[in-house]
């Protein structure tokens, strides 16, 4: 029982990869807002509850009075209604007579640094933020300057730089959400057409290799159009299989009811000589069927091979070399001489080797049934294209037969029993599936019959 | 005084040991209350009377059998004074410290000198009725006027601070000089009573000023004031804490009170655990027991937490209800403790007295 072939591992789903991308975004940002939400949560508070110090300390500056030479202080309620706006936070304050004494208030203040109007110390071992403000009295028994100093602890000031941090973040997770869902819908509608497109693939009727036809977002496109192409690749191989199979019918049927004829008549015959010419015919029919299976076999085998093997870089020396060492054609059998005509340069194409060498093969088998020795067997590159060729000695069929070769198929010669023409048309459908051609000419020295190829890197 | 140590036996759930306030300390009076096992007894030191206190101490008592406790009692002045030097030398000195000097214990907590403490008791609490979870207000006590029934006709009755005015206008009038009031030099609760006027209404200075002409007797401390009204010396006393006032009522059936109706202050006594270490958890479970439902009943049974119509307070008007002026706990106190505002303060206001 054949096992069932490994699914292939499911990578991670879009989706997740997407939610993994945006929580891995909302995270970064998250702390980069924290961190600027915090700042900035911590300069707004500052800024407010500064204002609360200066409207403190300005209330009572101007409760400062001169009563009879005296500097005195009437402690305005106000001003530390408005300190206790800050509501948890413990409230530090003292007055200054124009000699420095403390008039009021906390007399272990820490001193402000020099010209600061606010400054950062601490009231009793808290944290707090200080404002002093100067109140300047010139009259004839008090000159100078008084000093009110108006402090509170942070916990107000930190309280809502973090209830800013926390609403910041609270408006971040939300949008974060919504992102998120956002971005599912988005991938999940996007990836619709593609539900589609395996919908309308998996209905299909088998033998409906038509393209599809789907309104596909762009990105899918590309898609679309490789299984198109692949499909109209399936349905050119498909063609070609039913090519095949029909030509094979054809080519079959007539050897056969030869041969049947033949056997019918040798079945029929008396006489024991003349059967025997009978029986001698039957075996070089079956021969001549035997040689036309074969080629028939090697057609479908390169035929398939141009279509679906990987192209790869051959040197066409290489292919004319194998062909003159492999010395093993069955035409060789007479002992004729080959040569092999190669240059310096590599000729390289892009192509099957195995069908390359089945072309060539054909060619040279021409030139020994047909040609006249000695043949010889090349490569070079002429006028751009790169050839691979087969020489003999000989003047090579009449002007009509050469214009008519390489047709795909000429029945009448597999009805007689020869098989140059199933030979040509291999080789013709090998120079054509490389986007090459067949030529064949008289030249110096014979007939040449040569596959014509694009070189590597050309275009075809 | 004496008034109230009786009333201390006639709860009968003291079974205190009352030592003379002369022993070594300032405080007033010093009592032991349950196991006397306990070699590390909460101490608490408070304002408060203890008689007054000494149900909601039992009844916390009764739920600790092996807990003692020693009950300090101060004035507000003094203990506003030792605490202070505790704070200065950077120790506790008590577990629990409650006084009806309000501003005295901001100022104390302003200074760094209290431990946190949140719980559900604490925080199930009005926000004017603590601050920075460092000091509470554990009783509702209002300011009312007290008079005497046999010297005041009802129709003579001040209901607001208007009809005291009316009373003491006329020329030659029966009550000049039979009002008394806080002496706010002695009295650190007359002084916030007076600053709280001083802040809420325009009648203070009408108020003042009339004091001054009519001759307005200034004395210490509630049970005089109380005692000099239910014995015919004063005929009307301004600005007495009810709470006193309706204990001492139950005793002497002439004593009337009354709600201003133009507005009551009303204090709330505030409680602080001294820092700076955190607080013993037992100072907390007391604190805890004191602002939860049966300490609260407890310290109503002696007037501690008054309604604006118990029993013994006759309604300002016909209508029951009266604007209440409750003295939050926050750092706005602070100016009443400021040393200038407070010399100016008491300047004016013995030139009132003629002091």
């Amino acid at each position: 029982m054949p096992e069932a072939p490994p699914r292939p591992a499911a990578s991670l789903s879009l989706a997740a990869r997407l939610a993994l991308g945006i929580t891995a975004l909302l995270l970064v940002g998250g702390l980069t807002l924290a961190l600027a939400a915090f700042a900035y949560g911590r300069a707004a508070a500052r800024e407010a509850f500064d204002r609360l110090l200066v409207g403190a300390a300005n209330d009572i500056a101007s409760a400062i009075a001169v009563e009879s030479g005296r500097i005195v202080v009437d402690l305005p309620v106000s001003a530390f209604e408005l300190l206790a706006l800050a509501q948890d936070d413990r409230i530090a304050y003292q007055v200054r007579d124009v000699n420095g004494s403390v008039l009021t208030g906390y007399r272990d203040l820490p001193r402000p640094p020099q010209g600061a109007q606010f400054y950062d110390a601490v009231f009793r071992g808290e944290p707090a933020r200080y404002l002093r403000l100067t109140r300047r009295f010139a009259e004839r028994a008090v000159s100078g300057s008084v000093e009110v100093i108006v402090g509170q602890t942070l916990r107000a000031r930190t309280d809502l730089a973090y209830d800013i941090t926390r609403k910041a973040l609270y408006g971040l997770a939300i949008g974060g959400v919504a992102m998120l869902a956002l971005a599912l819908l988005v991938v999940r509608s996007a990836l619709r057409p593609l539900d589609r497109l395996a919908r309308e693939l998996s209905e299909r009727d088998p033998q409906d290799l038509t393209p599809l036809v789907a309104n596909a977002p762009r990105e899918v496109a590309p898609l679309v159009g490789a299984v198109n192409s692949f499909m109209a690749r399936l349905d050119r191989q498909l063609d070609i299989l039913r090519n095949l199979i029909s030509d094979t019918a054809h080519q079959l049927r007539t050897p056969v009811a030869a041969l049947r004829a033949q056997a019918d008549l040798a079945l029929s015959e008396p006489d024991p000589t003349r059967r025997a010419r009978v029986i001698e015919r039957i075996h070089k029919r079956s021969v001549s069927l035997g040689r036309l299976l074969d080629q028939m076999l090697s057609h479908a085998l390169v035929v398939h091979r141009t279509g679906s093997v990987r192209r790869e870089s051959v040197d066409l020396r290489d292919v004319a070399l194998d062909l003159v060492e492999a010395g093993d054609h069955p035409a060789l059998a007479g002992g004729a001489p080959l040569t092999l005509e190669i240059g310096a340069v590599p000729v390289p194409v892009l192509a099957d080797p195995l069908s390359l060498r089945e072309a060539a093969s054909n060619l040279l088998s021409n030139a020994l049934n047909h040609g006249r020795p000695p043949i010889s067997v090349g490569a070079s590159i002429e006028d751009g294209m790169h050839l691979l060729w087969i020489r003999d000695a000989g003047p090579g069929p009449s002007a009509e037969v050469r214009a008519a070769l390489g047709q795909r198929f000429q029945r009448s010669a597999a009805a007689a029993g020869q098989t140059a023409g199933l030979g040509l048309a291999i080789s013709h459908a090998v120079a054509e599936a490389y986007g090459g051609c067949l030529r064949f000419d008289l030249v110096p020295g014979g007939f040449r019959a040569a596959l014509v190829l694009p070189g590597e890197g050309t275009p075809p | 005084m004496t008034g109230l140590s009786r009333l201390a036996g006639l709860g009968g759930l003291v079974s205190a040991l009352l030592l003379t306030a002369a022993a070594a300390h300032a405080q007033e009076a010093v009592a032991r209350f349950g196991s006397d096992r306990d070699t590390a007894p909460l101490i608490l030191r408070t304002t408060t009377d203890v008689a007054v206190l000494s149900p909601a101490i039992t009844a916390f008592l009764r739920a600790h059998p092996d807990l003692g406790l020693i009950y300090e009692q101060w004035g507000s002045n003094a203990l506003y004074a030792v605490s202070q030097a505790d704070c200065d030398a950077g120790r506790a000195g008590a577990d629990l410290v409650i006084s009806s000097g309000v501003q005295q214990m901001i100022r104390l907590v302003n200074d760094r000198c209290a431990a946190a403490w949140t719980s559900d008791a604490t925080a199930s609490l009005p926000p004017d009725l603590r601050w920075r979870d460092e000091i509470w207000g554990i009783s509702r006590e209002p300011a009312v006027i007290v008079y005497n029934r046999r010297l005041v006709p009802p129709d003579e009755v001040p209901r607001s601070r208007f009809a005291l005015l009316d009373l003491l206008r006329p020329e030659g009038s029966a009550y000049a000089g039979a009002v008394a009031t806080y002496d706010i030099e002695e009295s650190g609760l007359g002084y916030l009573f007076a600053f709280m006027d001083s802040q809420e209404a325009s009648t203070f200075g009408a108020l003042m000023e009339t004091f001054a002409r009519t001759g307005a007797v200034a004395t210490c401390c509630s049970a005089e004031i109380i005692a000099g009204v239910g014995a015919g010396t004063y005929r009307i006393a301004y600005n007495v804490l009810g709470s006193y006032a309706a204990l001492a009522a139950r005793e002497n059936p002439d004593l009337g009170l009354v709600l201003p109706s133009d507005y009551t202050l009303v204090l709330s006594r505030a409680a602080m655990l001294p820092g700076p270490e955190s607080p013993r958890p037992q100072a907390g479970a007391l604190l805890d027991f004191l602002l939860s439902g049966p300490g609260q009943s407890a310290m109503a049974q002696m007037n501690l937490v008054m309604g604006t119509s118990p029993d013994q307070i006759e309604p300002g008007d016909a209508d029951n209800s009266v604007p209440i002026r409750l003295i939050p706990l926050s750092p706005t106190l602070l100016v009443a403790m400021d040393t200038a505002y407070e010399t100016r303060f008491i300047a004016r206001w013995r030139a009132t007295f003629g002091r």
